[in-house]
């Protein structure tokens, strides 16, 4: 309900946003197509030429290629099956009276501002190491031998790192859609006898349904591109045990210099990430509507 | 000067025609009130006027000037909204001094109309307060001393006293009139609520499915209603409409009798008496003719009937309307 | 939920949620305090909490090593620089979609998020050899250029969905005041939407502050912010606990401080219309 004025209006004010994105998308979505095609190997710059879709069978037949998309979707999903229902049961704690509500708020808000740099540093260096590392200390003290998480279970570490930086941001979310819903909603549930679980799965959990549609939204954006923190905790190993998609991409390119075949790696990021997008925003655009 | 005159006006969303099309003419320093059920299109006639929707095809005239293109702003009207739109960031002076800030009035100029207008709309007191800090009918007042202080050619009201309590919206509805009585510029009023149409307006605009059904003073309107929708839609309680043989009997398709022109006493109609609410003032009766069916009947607050009697009934002969198959009025 | 409980109860939910609360805090804590001890006893072990000789040593051979001042000043243009270009762009589209919303509105907002799916990592290179053409390598703007278009949509989505709660009757009693297109949107929509606009701008600065890949790739020295400065300090050199801690603690300080001091405002807006 508008006028054509206003209408011409907001195309205008629009534009600008949409063409700079999709200059942003589409003019290295095209050089990297581009590349993917070519020869092109800053080791052996005598090498070029058209390629066909050599680097294309290079990149998906290596051995690595399958473990890394495993690797991506247990990295995602296990970020967003912690952060959603830690997130939960954190908020559903503190949406509780307490005393000094602010502060804990606060403490808990807290690792969402640490750069991710950081944050793998300080985990990789002071608590995960085998040898100096906090955890091996209070293995220590309980008489266990320290255990190398790094080492053993790469993938779950790193995991356990990304779930801590995104944790606040789910429960802050969580939290504020917890505190909108109507006591009397669940007073009422409790005057027909619903018990406290049952208030939980029958009232709260269905209020929750836009908020965690959200933060899975949202997660799996920067999820999908998780990459400072394995580079710096575990270079994607031991072997490829903790090598995702983008990582393996970065390897192709910077390690073995092989941009042809980093770039093919690109492209089909960029075809998977779409696939995920597809079914995501059309699940979320759904529940977003209601 | 506000005359406004429609010609032709058309307003379609995709492919559907909200107004088919309507030639209207509003006087100068008329009250003309468009009244209609919900979805009759006649907040989408107001809106059309004030510039906030696009017409697909028609004219608009303001003034003799072809408003149809101007932007709202430029048309020289003001409106007040539903939900009155006051901004909430804004003091009371800020409010009705907006649109005299951005026609690039000076200061002094601004704080002498505001003062004024909060005068007249007894606001002097609130103007440092914030809209949340106001009462309902505080609010519609700051809405409409932003409307007044901009001397519009017509000031445009769409259901300006919807969101406000029984009590209240007879108070301001008088308000709303002794204004139209004191600035005599030309108002349009929106609503959906019959009372306030045939007690505020000059001239009201019976709308249905976009399409105007019938213009006239309230009085006329409830005189000689033009057709049945008319006929149903004014007055309270509504009028009865009878078929059949009673109808038939009348050489007409359906009859119409109003309540308050039904005599208890003697009289051709016989029935038994159903819900009876005694108002003091009134009686509402529901009466089960034979024959005929359901009556409604506003009789004298004194009236002694319970439910179950059996009582006759007068209409009065020379106040009945008789509607022909197309649901015309017949003469 | 203002439910009255009983002492006890309230007693219980505290310590459980100061429990959780310091849980997640202790390797921030941990960090800070890190960065204050000698060398030798940030790896002894056991490890000592409070006991410890206090210095500052750390910070000053941090800063020798690598001049902070330089990497925290380029942190903050960069940040502050795409929060600003970022909101010019984005209120007027924001503005578009919530208020003359189209049948594509949601499918282009969704288009806009979706950009954000595309693994960085895959167009690193071309990013790098357009950047080396334009030459906008180690620059601040071009930082600023590509941190703007990486949090666009989340900016455009955060100020859509908060001008959607504003009612479009307010922006409509502005038009027919007379207001022009700009004057909406600067004197009536603005002011109306401040709690969201703070929201979106610390949420966005927070996120450009953090962002870590096109500002490490993309940097060598002149631009390079602290997540620059922080990554030097990646490899082990010899004991470096106690400097890493004092680097980390440099790096992560202004945010956080930040972060702490607007937390109501970050929170009141951080919904994405996830609540009703």
């Amino acid at each position: 309900m508008a006028t054509q004025s206003s209408r011409s209006a907001a195309r205008a004010m629009l534009s600008p946003t949409v063409i700079l994105l999709l200059i942003w998308m589409i003019v290295p979505l095209a050089m990297t197509i581009w590349f993917s095609l070519q020869r092109y190997n800053l080791l052996y710059p005598d090498r070029t030429g058209f390629n066909d879709f050599g680097n294309y069978t290079r990149f998906v037949l290596s051995p690595a290629f399958g473990g890394a998309v495993v690797n991506t979707l247990i990295l995602v999903i296990g970020v967003l099956v912690i952060t959603v229902v830690l997130g939960i049961l954190i908020a559903l704690l503190i949406d509780q009276p307490i005393w000094g509500q602010g502060i804990v708020r606060i403490l808990v808000i807290s690792p969402f501002f640490i750069m991710p740099p950081v944050a793998a540093l300080i985990w990789k260096n002071m608590f995960m190491n085998p040898t100096n590392g906090l955890f091996a200390e209070a293995a220590k003290v309980i008489g266990l031998s320290p255990y190398d998480f790094l080492g053993q279970a790469p993938l779950t570490s790193i995991i356990l790192i990304v779930a801590w930086q995104w944790l606040p941001f789910a429960t802050l979310i969580l939290l504020t859609a917890l505190q909108s819903l109507s006591s009397e909603e669940l007073e009422a549930a409790e005057m027909d006898g619903a018990n406290a679980l049952k208030r939980f799965w029958y009232i709260m959990l269905p209020h929750l349904a836009r908020a965690i549609t959200v933060v899975v939204l949202i997660q799996t954006i920067f999820l999908l591109g998780i990459f400072g923190e394995i580079l710096v905790t575990t270079n994607g190993g031991p072997g490829t045990s903790s090598t995702t998609l983008p990582y393996l991409i970065y390897k192709e390119a910077l390690l073995d210099f092989d941009v042809g075949t980093a770039a093919a790696g690109g492209v089909v990021a960029v075809i998977l990430a779409n696939i995920v997008a597809f079914f995501l925003m059309r699940a979320i655009g759904k529940n977003l509507d209601a | 000067m506000g005359k406004i005159t429609l010609s032709q006006v058309r307003k379609s969303f995709g492919e559907v025609d909200v107004i088919p099309g309507i030639d209207l003419s509003i006087e100068d320093g008329e009250f003309v009130v468009f009244v209609g059920p919900s979805g009759c299109g006649k907040s989408t006639l107001l809106r059309l006027i004030a510039g906030l929707e696009d017409t697909t095809s028609g004219k608009i005239d303001i003034d003799g000037r072809d408003a149809t293109l101007l932007p709202p702003a430029q048309r020289g009207l003001a409106m007040v909204f539903q939900s009155y739109a006051l901004y909430p960031h804004m003091t009371v002076r800020k409010n009705i001094a907006f649109p005299l800030k951005m026609a690039g009035m000076s200061a002094a100029e601004q704080e002498a109309k505001v003062q004024h207008a909060a005068k007249i709309l007894n606001l002097t007191n609130y103007l440092d307060r914030r809209p949340g800090q106001l009462s309902g009918g505080q609010r519609q007042r700051v809405a409409i001393g932003r409307a007044i202080v901009r001397e519009p050619a017509a000031f445009l009201f769409d259901e300006p006293l919807s969101n406000l309590d029984a009590a209240l919206r007879v108070t301001m509805r008088q308000e709303i009139s002794e204004l139209h009585q004191s600035l005599k510029t030309t108002m349009i009023y929106v609503t959906h609520d019959q009372v306030e149409a045939m007690t505020m307006a000059d001239k009201i605009v019976v709308l249905n499915a976009g399409r105007v059904e019938q213009v006239g003073s309230p009085l006329d309107l409830y005189h000689s209603p033009r057709n049945l929708f008319v006929a149903g839609f004014i007055g309270s309680p509504k009028m009865n409409l009878i078929t059949g043989p009673e109808a038939a009997r009348h050489t007409c398709t359906t009859l119409g009798v109003r309540p308050e022109h039904i005599r208890v006493g003697d009289g051709p109609w016989q029935g038994v008496v159903g819900l009876s609410e005694h108002l003091g003032s009134d009686s509402f009766i529901k009466v089960e003719v034979d024959g005929i069916g359901t009556i409604n009947v506003r009789a004298g607050g004194e009236i002694d009937v319970r439910h179950g009697d059996r009582i006759r009934l007068a209409p009065d002969m020379d106040k009945l309307h008789r509607f022909d198959a197309e649901g015309l009025a017949l003469k | 939920m203002a439910r009255h409980v009983t002492t006890q109860r309230r007693a219980i939910n505290t310590a459980a949620a100061w429990t959780v609360a310091l849980i997640l805090f202790f390797p921030i804590l941990w960090t800070v305090l890190t960065s204050f001890k000698p060398e030798a006893q940030a790896v002894a072990s056991p490890p000592i909490f409070l006991g410890f000789d206090w210095t500052l040593q750390n910070y000053v051979d941090v800063n020798e090593q690598r001049e902070y001042f330089r990497y925290f000043v380029n942190s903050i243009i960069i940040a502050l620089g795409s929060t600003a270009l970022g909101l010019a762009l984005a209120v007027p589209a924001a503005w578009s979609m919530a208020f003359v919303p189209g049948r594509k509105t949601k499918d282009l907002l969704m288009w806009m998020l979706s950009t954000k799916m595309m693994p960085a990592v895959g167009v690193l290179v071309p990013i790098y050899l357009l950047f080396k053409t334009l030459g906008l390598l180690d620059t601040r703007i071009g930082l600023v250029i590509v941190l703007t278009l990486m949090n666009l949509p989340i900016i455009v989505w955060m100020l859509y969905t908060y001008f959607k709660e504003i009612p479009g009757e307010i922006l409509e009693a502005a038009r027919m005041d007379g207001a022009s297109l700009k004057a909406e949107i600067l004197h009536v929509l603005t002011p109306m939407a401040v709690p969201g606009i703070a929201s979106t701008v610390l949420l966005n600065i927070i996120l450009a502050w953090n962002e870590a890949f096109w500002t490490i790739n993309l940097t060598v020295t002149d631009a390079a912010p602290l997540t620059k400065f922080i990554s030097g300090f990646s490899s082990p050199q010899g004991l470096f606990y106690a400097k890493l801690s004092a680097a980390s603690t440099m790096a992560i300080a202004p945010i956080l401080i930040m972060g702490w001091f607007s937390q109501k405002q970050l929170v009141r807006g951080l919904t994405f219309g996830a609540v009703k």
